[in-house]
């Protein structure tokens, strides 16, 4: 893997003052800036891109956060907040010349509310964990995203993450109550309310997502939803991509609201199926995995009815899971996909642009021709259910040219989205990795718009700066126009 | 209006009648699950809902206030589904708007999962027309129930709010609940299987369907005889397990003991300084004096954040100026 070109060399005059600075009122342990100390830091789950942190600092209370935030502004310096470092975007990718601030050590589930349904929590646990601890209660902590045994609450926060279940349970934003932030000046704000709504603006919304732009936060409360008594998922196999596209329509058509609904490509299944043995067909183009929760009477009803849709959209077989080892078995091929394709790789690159639904099969078709255009292979998984892609690109860093041949793959994968009237990013993120097809999405004055934002909570640009929106500087010199739902701002002029 | 039946996303102008919206989604089967109040255009109590029967609303004469898809997203304003399904932000996938500098802006889209940019779309829903004029608005549709049925239990109001939050931590198809003066409404919807073993559950009196929908109509369109009074009518939005409030007055309580309505000659610190105790906000909503502000006052480091979001959007101060609080 490459470090990233620009990799800034330390100014240790700079460093020697922010640590004295820091250790002003943090312990020793809790400043580090050793090279051997601070390169766990440098990369998140995007590892393409490193760089080492100036200097990190662990925190232990909100006071501490307020204060390096203080400190930080005071000096100007800037900071990137960082939970677990599964960001797939490189959203909490470090500044050479920056402070990372870890909440690693804000592990505490302060309050689980069994009656109010809620918990309140430290934004360095764990999403599974918050799940875990409301288990014995009988509720649970719906978005799930796959990294959900290891990523943070925090980090959900900043990237408002989704999963598999977000198209019946939404995704983080609709699953929080209040916020606690501390702003770059230090001061601290809380955003929502216990009830259902909260004066003003709503800044639980524009905070949710935005990748550590505006404020850190200090703690999260979350709403906590009851255990669905019973779940089942049909398992249906298609000989073409678009039949299995058409059958993801036609079930939402049909009334139904799955609880999640998965597509998988065969190159997906292949690899899946030698990594984990899930049971799934591999001679197929495709196969669904589409869930059904509630009380015994609903499922077995949604089951049937989904199992009719799938016949009648022409799937060469279904099956309906019949226990819950049988359930969890199917699913667990699914959710290990990435790893699975990671066995058959050196390298993959992973993608996350969203489409409307009834786009899937002609998308995956240009996906296909692509893949002779680069000579890279790809592998789909897909929340089809949300119209969210994966596409998997394979490729080898060794080999001279392959990452930047993948990342203009990727690339145009992402504007292939965009004119079929969809989005760059469904829920990795923008981070670094995505910020020239900013450009793309969205006009000149959009950009603008998101950078005024931005100075109304961080005036001098310190917190996680050059991240998720790009300079129209950088616009200008990655060239590309913005182009919305497949129109050119002026579709008449002839281009060459 | 761009309808996708299948995509669940309908986009329409902001001048689009609500009533429009609503009367295409039925024909497909499918609703605003936010259940937005259309305060101003009300379908007689008899006739059936647009697109069902005949189509035998009257037209709306021109002077009648209609309410419209902007109107709704800008009011930001959730009918009884709310506590179970989600709010008007919860829907909201994309707008396009002009800002205060008459900039024609698009944030979001029509797709159910977007993270590029700030959330602008779900900042505009609620914020009452001060940081922007919606010109287009993306939602998120669903489809509507297979059966719905409602019962009636009588119970004191502790209980009430007791039985409330006990049934929403199980997995009961619940959608709607309103308790007033030992009354407690519950409505159940889904597949007929899961709502009639959710009966069985709850027990309770059944309500018949006819007076059932009227019910929860009255109380999305504040027609209910509970509204009809002039006193001050307060709305506090608070932690569900709040006890009962201990305040002068009439109340009623929706959304699971999240929302409390409350009509009342007590002054505004009284209200407010309930509100705050139950971890939420009040709001003077009709009537009453409005000197203390309509809506709940806000930290001083929230409200220089509002006032600098506000200058930034609007840097003329020119949509809406005062509408949501004095000094912006």
């Amino acid at each position: 893997m490459r470090p990233v070109a620009e990799a800034a060399p330390v100014d240790l005059a700079r460093r020697r003052e922010v640590v004295a600075a820091l250790r002003a009122f943090l312990p020793e342990a809790s400043v580090l800036f050793d090279e051997e100390d601070v390169k766990p830091y440098e990369c998140d789950g995007l590892s393409a891109y490193r760089q080492l942190p100036m200097v990190v600092a662990l925190p232990e209370t909100e006071e501490q956060v307020c204060r390096i935030l203080r400190t930080c502004h005071g000096m100007r310096v800037p900071v990137v907040a960082r939970g677990a470092g599964t960001g797939l975007s490189g959203g909490a990718l470090p500044l050479g010349n920056g402070v990372l601030l870890s909440l690693a050590k804000f592990m505490r589930i302060v309050e689980v509310d069994p009656q109010a349904r809620s918990a309140r929590v430290q934004p360095g646990v764990r999403n599974l964990a918050i799940s875990e601890a409301a288990a014995p209660l009988g509720l649970y902590y719906a978005p799930d995203p796959s990294s959900q045994i290891a990523c943070t609450i925090g980090g959900n926060v900043a990237e408002n993450s989704g999963g598999v279940h977000c198209l019946k349970y939404g995704l983080t934003v609709h699953n929080l109550l209040k916020l606690r932030v501390a702003t770059i000046e230090g001061g601290i704000v809380e955003i929502g309310s216990e009830g259902l709504d909260a004066a003003g603006y709503d800044l639980l919304a524009l905070m949710t997502g935005s990748e550590g732009l505006l404020g850190v936060v200090t703690e999260v409360t979350v709403k906590l939803l009851p255990d669905p008594e019973f779940a089942q998922v049909v398992m249906a196999a298609f000989d073409d991509v678009g039949k299995a596209g058409n059958a993801v329509a036609n079930v939402i058509a049909a009334g139904i609201i799955p609880a999640g609904l998965e597509m998988m490509d065969q190159a997906a299944t292949r690899a899946v199926e030698d990594f984990a043995h899930a049971g799934y067909r591999t001679d197929v183009a495709a196969i669904l995995l589409c869930e059904s929760d509630g009380t015994q009477e609903e499922v077995a009803d949604e089951i049937r009815r989904i199992q009719d849709v799938m016949e009648k959209s022409g799937a060469l077989q279904t099956q309906v899971s019949r226990d819950e080892a049988e359930r969890l078995r199917f699913w667990a091929g699914r959710k290990a996909a990435f790893p699975a394709v990671g066995s058959i790789s050196p390298d993959y690159y992973c993608m996350d642009g969203t489409i409307p639904r009834k786009r899937v099969g002609e998308v995956l078709r240009r996906i296909t021709e692509l893949e002779k255009k680069y000579g890279l292979r790809c592998a789909n998984v897909f929340h089809a259910g949300d119209g969210n892609l994966h596409p998997l690109i394979l490729y080898d860093a060794n080999q001279p040219g392959e990452l930047q041949r993948t990342e203009a793959f990727g690339g145009e994968i992402l504007e292939l989205c965009l004119q079929v009237g969809g989005t760059i990013t469904g829920e990795h993120g923008v981070g670094v990795e995505k910020i020239n097809q900013m450009c793309v999405q969205f006009g000149s004055l959009e950009l603008e718009t998101f950078h005024a934002i931005k100075r109304a909570f961080d005036e001098h640009e310190l917190l996680n700066p050059g991240k998720a929106v790009p300079t129209l500087h950088r616009c200008a010199e990655f060239g590309r126009m913005h182009v919305h739902a497949g129109r050119e701002k002026f579709p008449d002029l002839p281009r060459f | 209006m761009d309808y996708e039946p299948t995509e669940l996303v309908i986009t329409a102008r902001a001048g689009t009648p609500l009533a429009e919206i609503e009367a295409a989604l039925r024909e497909k089967g499918q609703m605003l699950v936010f259940e937005p109040p259309r305060f101003g255009y009300l379908p007689s109590p008899l006739a059936p809902l647009p697109g069902l029967g005949e189509g035998n609303i009257e037209p709306a004469a021109p002077e009648k206030r209609i309410a419209t898809l902007g109107g709704c997203i800008a009011a930001g304003l959730s009918g009884p589904r709310r506590a179970y399904a989600g709010a008007v932000r919860d829907f909201v996938l994309g707008v396009r708007l002009l800002d205060g500098k008459g900039s024609d802006l698009r944030f979001g889209g029509q797709v159910m999962k977007n993270v590029a940019g700030y959330d602008v779309s779900r900042l505009m829903a609620g914020s009452l027309g001060t940081l922007g004029v919606l010109l287009e608005v993306s939602l998120k549709v669903l489809p509507l129930p297979a059966t719905e049925a409602t019962l009636k239990l009588q119970c004191i109001e502790r209980e009430a709010i007791a039985m409330m939050n006990e049934w929403a931590g199980k997995p009961l198809p619940i959608t709607a609940t309103a308790y007033c003066d030992g009354d407690l409404g519950v409505r159940l919807s889904g597949a007929r299987t899961a709502v009639a073993a959710a009966i069985k559950k709850l027990g309770g009196i059944p309500v018949e369907p006819g007076q059932a929908e009227r019910f929860w109509n009255g109380i999305r369109e504040q027609t209910d005889p509970f509204f009809a009074t002039g006193l001050p009518l307060w709305r506090l939005s608070m932690k569900p397990t709040t006890p009962p409030l201990n305040l002068p007055g009439k109340q009623l309580i929706e959304w699971g003991g999240a929302l409390r309505w409350l009509k009342s000659e007590a002054d505004a610190k009284t209200v407010r300084d309930a509100a705050t105790y139950g971890g939420g906000h009040a709001t003077l909503f009709r009537d009453g004096n409005k000197s203390a502000g309509v809506f709940h006052p806000l930290a001083p480091a929230l409200l220089k954040i509002h006032q600098r979001l506000k200058q930034t959007l609007d840097p003329a101060g020119i949509l809406n100026p005062g509408r949501m609080y004095h000094s912006f």
